[in-house]
């Protein structure tokens, strides 16, 4: 049953990795405002779709 | 205030993936609906081996998830990632590739699969050259999309768009891990893991296939089209980020669930139900943040049919992950596997969740890139209310017809002894709900022609805008390197780059660990008696794989009185190391085989394959007059038999030239004993039905059950 070691492991890599992604994405300052990125998706910066 | 810079977003791709989700919708429903109406009239089958079920019920699930979800997926992305990014997509050229690259692959399998040509693990039947076409494909996709990430206008990386990343991380390795292969010829492969290994593989993939590829980028495309169709932002972006991180850290440990009380170690299993009820936290989290997206605007939702759809899925979703945590407790997974329960547990989730929130968005995004209106709300409305129809009336007759079933295998008499000893009494006793179920299903169908019909009108009413320009100010950057400083920082300025390249690192790494590990041993407890199959055995299961039988035949007893009762001595790890690939299967339309071998006799199987009604008045089981007609092909089996001691099944070296005789003489062999039981064809030594009487006689047959204790 290695498999099962060789799985954990994968796992464990795919998960370091997003946890890399998480600490860039804190320290990179993606998550200090987080109410504006909601509110901005709304608003269109195209001509066309301008109510 | 930076430049501000005018550039297009390209619309002409998200209408091409749009029109792709559209057909290849009607044609996964319709190819469903097919199957469905087989299991209350097996004539419905056509009589054609093409259009029998075992072979279209892969049909149908490759349609619907990766045709049909799958273009949806691109439709929503290619349309949401360009205006949170403000930046076209990075090579108009990549999304043409792979629009019809990912089309090519789509006919590619609509032809194969009818065609039996399958390597038989759920989800990822198509064969090895289809799935390197699909690798391909998928890091087209992937080059577009991380350059668009790094070429955007906007800083922020908004929650969609990381779901879209993770999708695309976590299909990679799952796609390439569950399709390790080596090709006997152009349309046949053996997967390199045997047995239980091949087993935990393959729902280590299939369960992370529904949650990173029917999940994750659907969340992402909630999180879009939601707040833009309610026109207010989602309720809290704080708890979207922490439902996008818990879900990701903890939907790949889920797998083993799929597996439970089989010869899986018991360990592993308790890993897979442990994280799979964690899992409710983050889903439900997700659900609410949907669903109070709407709060105050719940009026708007009776009038308009777009968020009514949006609302339906959203709620379907939050169905589904209670019903998912709640299947991976031991002991009501004792009750739902192999049952009709979890087919009606995986429709809320697809013609819910995927197929609503879907319809809500093609319904939204057509007219604002046709630069029109909808055609008419009053059609979209009646859509909604004859598909919601249509999901109850499928999912409530499963659930039922599942229960049922799952008391009566279970059901003993007051002197112990089985209730419904005979398996076809637990089947019949539900086909009415499978007649309910096919009307359901052709309720979702009606109203999805009227989403068409109304679609088509909207496009005619609109002319595409295939470049809508637009106008932001470019990114300022965010950091300016110094000299001096720390080498790491030149790595986290990268964080796209760095993804790739630990996604490659990963799989180079994958590769290096399994392939030894292969090659030296089976780290599964050997049997002595376990012996590899003869070459006729070894055909005959190929043609078992090619005729789609595991869509209906399990080949696990679990270790329940119930089933060593009905079945046999309940089945161990040791057995299945020869099994390239595992054939447990996963529903019992029909009665678990690992146990069927020395049962009955050679004439029953062929006249029960001839016409299954005739050993079993009632059955549901499609007739396979072809398996009878059709010559057996063996010109492959020296290299079949080369490729499995390749990875490591123990024929004597040169078996493989002495392959052929062996197995014609065994097909002699069982030819003769058909005969002398009265089954008069001159020519029955060289047809496909001896070879798979030959592996139904072997299966199970390994080992000895140990005489029971008595006290």
């Amino acid at each position: 049953m290695q498999i099962i070691f060789l799985l954990i492991l994968v796992s464990l890599i795919i998960a370091l990795f997003f946890l890399l992604a998480f600490i860039w994405a804190v320290r990179s300052g993606q998550y200090d405002d987080d109410y504006t990125p909601s509110v901005r998706i709304l608003l269109e910066d195209s001509e066309t779709n301008k109510k | 205030m930076a430049q501000v810079e005018k550039f297009s977003y390209d619309n002409a791709i998200v209408r091409n993936f749009a029109y792709a989700t559209i057909v290849f919708g009607l044609v996964g429903f319709l190819v469903g609906l097919l199957a469905a109406l087989q299991l209350v009239f097996p004539e419905a089958n056509l009589g054609l081996a093409e259009t029998t079920f075992g072979r279209i019920r892969p049909l149908h699930t490759n349609a619907a998830i990766f045709a049909f979800v799958g273009n949806g997926i691109y439709m929503g992305v290619y349309y949401s990632l360009q205006r949170l990014c403000k930046a076209p997509m990075y090579s108009k050229l990549l999304s043409n590739i792979h629009f019809w690259g990912w089309q090519a692959i789509i006919l590619a399998a609509a032809i194969t699969l009818p065609l039996g040509i399958t390597s038989a693990k759920e989800y990822a039947e198509l064969e090895w050259p289809i799935d390197i076409a699909i690798a391909l494909v998928w890091i087209v996709f992937g080059i577009n999309m991380f350059g668009t990430i790094l070429k955007r206008r906007e800083q922020h990386l908004y929650v969609a768009v990381w779901f879209y990343i993770a999708t695309w991380i976590t299909i990679t390795v799952l796609h390439v891990g569950n399709n390790l292969e080596v090709p006997v010829s152009l349309w046949k492969s053996y997967p390199v893991f045997a047995g239980v290994q091949d087993a935990l593989v393959q729902w280590w993939y299939g369960h992370n296939a529904v949650a990173f590829f029917l999940t994750t980028p659907y969340l992402g495309l909630m999180y879009y089209f939601l707040p833009k169709a309610a026109n207010r932002p989602v309720y809290s972006y704080k708890l979207s980020i922490i439902h996008f991180w818990a879900l990701i850290f903890i939907y790949i440990w889920a797998g083993p669930h799929h597996l439970l009380y089989t010869s899986l170690p018991d360990w592993a299993q308790s890993l897979g139900t442990v994280f799979s009820i964690m899992l409710i936290a983050p889903s439900w989290g997700g659900m609410l943040n949907g669903l109070l997206t709407l709060r105050g605007a719940w009026d708007r939702v009776r009038q308009d049919p777009i968020l009514k759809f949006m609302v339906v899925a959203v709620t379907a979703y939050g169905m589904a992950t209670f019903e998912g945590p709640m299947l991976s407790i031991k002991s009501v997974n004792a009750i739902s596997h192999f049952t009709d329960w979890t087919i009606g547990h995986v429709h809320i989730g697809t013609l819910g969740w995927n197929g609503f929130l879907t319809f809500g968005v093609l319904y939204w995004l057509l007219p604002r890139i046709f630069n029109t209106k909808l055609y008419s709300v009053k059609l979209a409305n009646a859509h909604f209310w004859i598909g919601t129809l249509g999901i109850l009336f499928y999912a409530i007759p499963l659930y039922f017809a599942g229960w049922t079933q799952s008391l009566m295998w279970k059901q003993f008499t007051p002197d112990g002894f089985l209730e419904y000893g005979n398996f076809l009494e637990t089947v019949t006793q539900i086909l009415p709900m499978y007649g309910l179920r096919a009307i359901g299903g052709a309720l979702y169908i009606a109203g999805y022609l009227l989403c068409m019909y109304n679609l088509i009108q909207t496009v005619r009413s609109g002319k595409l805008q295939a470049y809508e320009p637009a106008e932001a100010p470019a990114r300022p950057k965010a950091y300016v390197p110094h000299k001096g400083e720390h080498w790491h920082r030149w790595i986290e300025r990268r964080p796209v780059q760095l993804l790739v390249g630990s996604t490659i690192a990963i799989l180079i790494g994958g590769l290096v660990e399994i392939f030894p590990m292969v090659l030296i041993d089976e780290n599964v407890p050997k049997i002595e008696s376990v012996k590899p199959y003869t070459p006729l055995e070894l055909a005959g299961r190929d043609l078992y794989i090619k005729e789609g039988c595991l869509g209906c035949h399990s080949q696990m007893v679990r270790p329940f009185r119930s089933e060593t009762e009905r079945y046999g001595e309940y089945s161990k790890s040791g057995e299945f190391i020869y099994d390239r690939p595992f054939l447990w299967g996963s529903k019992r339309t029909g009665p678990d085989l690992h146990r069927v071998g020395g049962k009955y006799s050679h004439s029953w199987h062929y006249n029960h394959m001839l016409d299954p009604t005739s050993m079993s008045p009632g059955s549901i089981m499609p007739p396979y007059p072809w398996m009878i007609d059709n010559d057996l092909k063996y010109d492959d089996i020296a290299d079949k038999i080369r490729v499995l001691r390749l990875l490591g099944t123990p024929y004597p070296e040169g078996f493989e030239e002495k392959a052929a005789a062996d197995l014609e003489q065994q097909a002699a062999e069982i030819a003769e004993g058909l005969r002398k039981d009265g089954i008069d064809d001159p020519n029955l030594e060289q047809k496909e039905i001896v070879a798979l009487i030959a592996y139904l006689q072997r299966l199970g047959t390994d080992i000895k059950p140990k005489a029971q204790a008595t006290n």
